[in-house]
């Protein structure tokens, strides 16, 4: 019953063995003349000096969350979304309301400043 | 009740896999000290359950577990939300979220 | 495509869930515009609204006591006495949660008008639970109800044992939520539905996968066991307890108990009837070891909070026997209304004992050990003897209504199985424990009356109406029980 998936297989056998080679064939015939500028790992130009993880702004969290928050709720709007013709008048109530209700915690997190950057 | 028949990959091996997820887990809760991981532990054992119902569901045809799904999933967003700002509020003050130094109270 | 119609859905039948919801929503935003130095409006605004569901609620046991049990959102929930009676100690409850907290919250610094509107929404958790007719709904019913709590409990933000208590209690809790979860997962598996008079039916029939339902029903009982505080799924009750603001506590030590309760009843007896004598066992077990360590980690305790914490979970024991009770169907009307009798009773006399809890409690949250109590014998005599009472109830002496309810508990369990040794065992366990938390409760009664001590307490006109109406409701119920114990009676499941 997995037949179907041969090809797929055949495709990461093959893509895995080329890439071992090709880094291998690179290693054995490139030249090699490593400087201390050339060995330093290689950060977009800046120099790498400090912690390799950045503290990020806890601002960050907030606007995560509020993401997650909003986010998820599109779950219950796709299904609407493929249905919306049989669901006539019904749909559209009880998606309103359930729309409704998001709206109220838009307004509120809005008015508390949690959308506000600075 | 699980028919077998007529399914690419039967759906008993989908379950068994929920199952090896719930207790992955659920063992990361219990042996994890840092409250971010077991949070994440936690959600692992939602999305387990997540992948039974969608398997019995499937089986059954039936869209009832389908939309269970659906509720776990907000549900498991609103407890993200909360999770993630009482862990933020918590290292905040105390610059860690080792739960092992969460004692001030005693009794 | 069948679409369900108005009549199914019925939302005359939920009305009072419908106006707290639809409150608590209006009454988030209309906070906003209330200045900060103005927000007991809000508490007085969600008082409104709790009213507004118990004038509902009224009139919906008239339309019951006519017209009997209905159902709502196409089975989903049904409308019954036992809802209905579970419903009005919810509502009661919140509104003494809002009335502890009108005072406490100005005077710790932590008032924000937050604290009424998750009130509701943890409030309309707990009466959805109580009429839950499908896992779906007890799933979300119980996270509506878990997550304003989690909130609610870390409130006094700036206090450690309260972020503390927040995060355990949220870890455990989402931690217990996952295994119901997976227990609801498995049981859908092994029957084909979620609805629970489906799983009955499927239960006894020839397509069931038992292995499956089994493990599933074991895994909802440890989801379950948690939000009762059940040994060994208790550890997060005294640090909860005793870390949250003292309303919070008051308000959960009391609805979210019986919200787990309601819970594990509708689904126990609803939909496993088949295995009644199989889950019986098990939670008569479960029942003389939480009423055991309950009440023998309280005696040790120096700070009330922890103390009533370990109480709690002594008394979800005693709650667990009549659930266990309840295996029999000829039985089970007698044990569900010694449940609810004991619910309502339990209520009643722990809200009026964090009362005073709450007015000896000093502005930085200290004053919680039993021994801040010293004195108030001599200067706060009626709230002194209001405590002695609830403490007297606690324990389970005569003219309290604790008394009734630990009476009908034990009548319960020893009607349910006659002659059963397991049963009989854990009766009798549950009569020496009871004597053995005389030693602490009446600890506290010795404290107030024979030791010296400053006595302080501040007792505004909101906690004064609330020690008098617990202490009035638990005289009742002591005294005359019959009347209550019928209408509780009258709460069977539909």
């Amino acid at each position: 019953m997995f037949e179907q998936y041969y090809p797929i297989a055949v495709l990461v056998l093959l893509a895995t063995v080329l890439s071992i080679i090709v880094v291998f064939l690179s290693r054995i015939m490139g030249p090699r003349r490593p400087t201390p500028k050339k060995s330093a790992p290689y950060e977009s130009g800046m120099s790498p000096i400090g912690p390799a993880v950045r503290r990020l702004p806890i601002k960050f969290y907030l606007v995560a969350v509020l993401f997650i928050l909003f986010d998820i709720e599109v779950i219950f709007l796709l299904p609407y979304a493929t249905l919306v013709r049989e669901l006539g008048v019904y749909g559209l109530i009880a998606t309103g309301i359930f729309v409704f209700i998001l709206t109220i915690g838009l307004v509120y997190e809005w008015k508390k400043g949690a959308l506000d950057w600075e | 009740m699980l028919d077998q028949a007529n399914f690419l990959v039967p759906p008993i091996y989908y379950v068994a896999l929920s199952g090896i997820l719930f207790i992955l887990g659920m063992v990361g809760v219990l042996l994890r000290r840092n409250a971010i991981l077991i949070f994440m532990s936690v959600e692992l054992m939602l999305n387990s359950a997540n992948l039974a119902f969608v398997a019995f569901a499937r089986s059954f045809l039936d869209v009832n577990g389908q939309v269970f799904v659906f509720f776990v999933m907000t549900v498991a967003a609103v407890e993200v939300a909360v999770g993630l700002a009482l862990i933020v509020a918590i290292f905040r003050t105390r610059r860690s979220i080792d739960i092992d130094e969460l004692h001030s109270m005693e009794g | 495509m069948q679409l369900p119609i108005l009549e199914s859905i019925n939302l005359m039948a939920v009305l009072p869930v419908l106006i707290i919801a639809g409150w608590a929503c209006v009454l988030l935003v209309f906070d906003l515009l209330i200045p900060r130095s103005r927000k007991h409006w809000t508490a007085w605004l969600a008082l409104v609204g709790l009213l507004g569901a118990a004038v509902a609620l009224f009139f919906q046991i008239g339309h019951f006591a006519r017209l009997g049990s209905e159902a709502a959102f196409d089975g989903m929930v049904t409308v019954d006495g036992f809802s209905i009676f579970l419903q009005v100690v919810f509502v009661l409850t919140a509104i003494v949660g809002v009335l502890l907290a009108l005072d406490y919250l100005p005077r710790h610094g932590i008032e924000r008008g937050e604290y009424y509107v998750l009130l509701l929404f943890t409030t309309i958790g707990m009466m959805i639970m109580s009429m839950a007719a499908d896992l779906i709904v007890v799933f979300v019913a119980l996270e509506l109800l878990s997550i304003p709590l989690y909130i609610l409990s870390g409130f006094a933000g700036m206090r450690e044992t309260s972020e503390e208590a927040a995060l355990k209690y949220f870890l455990l809790g989402a931690f217990a939520s996952s295994f119901l979860v997976y227990g609801i997962a498995l049981t859908y598996g092994g029957t084909g539905t979620t609805r629970l008079t489906g799983i009955a039916q499927a239960v006894t029939s020839d397509a069931l996968n038992l292995p499956l339902t089994t493990v599933g029903m074991g895994l909802l009982l440890v989801g379950l066991g948690f939000k009762v505080a059940a040994v060994p799924f208790h550890m997060w009750t005294p640090d909860v307890y005793q870390g949250a603001p003292t309303p919070v506590t008051a308000f959960m030590s009391v609805g979210a108990k019986a919200g787990g309760f309601a819970a594990l009843i509708r689904v126990l007896v609803t939909a496993f009837p088949a295995i009644a004598s199989e889950w019986g066992t098990l939670i008569a077990v479960i029942a003389g070891l939480t009423m055991l360590l309950g009440n023998i980690v309280a005696i040790s305790q120096s700070n009330i909070k922890r103390m009533l914490a370990y109480s709690s979970i002594a008394h979800a024991g005693y709650i667990l026997l009549a659930v266990a009770a309840a295996q029999r169907s000829e039985n089970a009307s007698f044990a569900i209304g010694a449940v609810v009798f004991y619910l309502l009773a339990y209520a009643l006399t722990n809200l009026g004992a964090f009362t005073v809890a709450i007015a000896v409690e000093r502005d930085d949250g200290t004053g919680t050990e039993i021994d801040d109590f010293a004195g108030l014998g001599k200067t706060r005599p009626w709230m002194a003897l209001a405590m002695a009472l609830f403490m007297l109830s606690l324990t389970g002496m005569p003219i309290s209504g604790g008394l009734v309810g630990k009476v009908f508990v034990f009548q319960a369990a020893l009607q349910a199985v006659p002659g059963d040794p397991l049963l009989l065992a854990v009766v009798i366990i549950g009569v020496l424990t009871s004597v053995v938390s005389a030693f602490y409760y009446l600890k506290v009664i010795m404290v107030m009356y024979m030791r010296e001590g400053e006595g302080k307490a501040v007792l505004p006109l909101a906690l004064k109406t609330v020690l008098a109406a617990t202490a009035f409701g638990t005289l009742v119920l002591g005294i005359i029980p019959g009347p209550v114990f019928q209408m509780a009676q009258r709460a069977m499941l539909k």
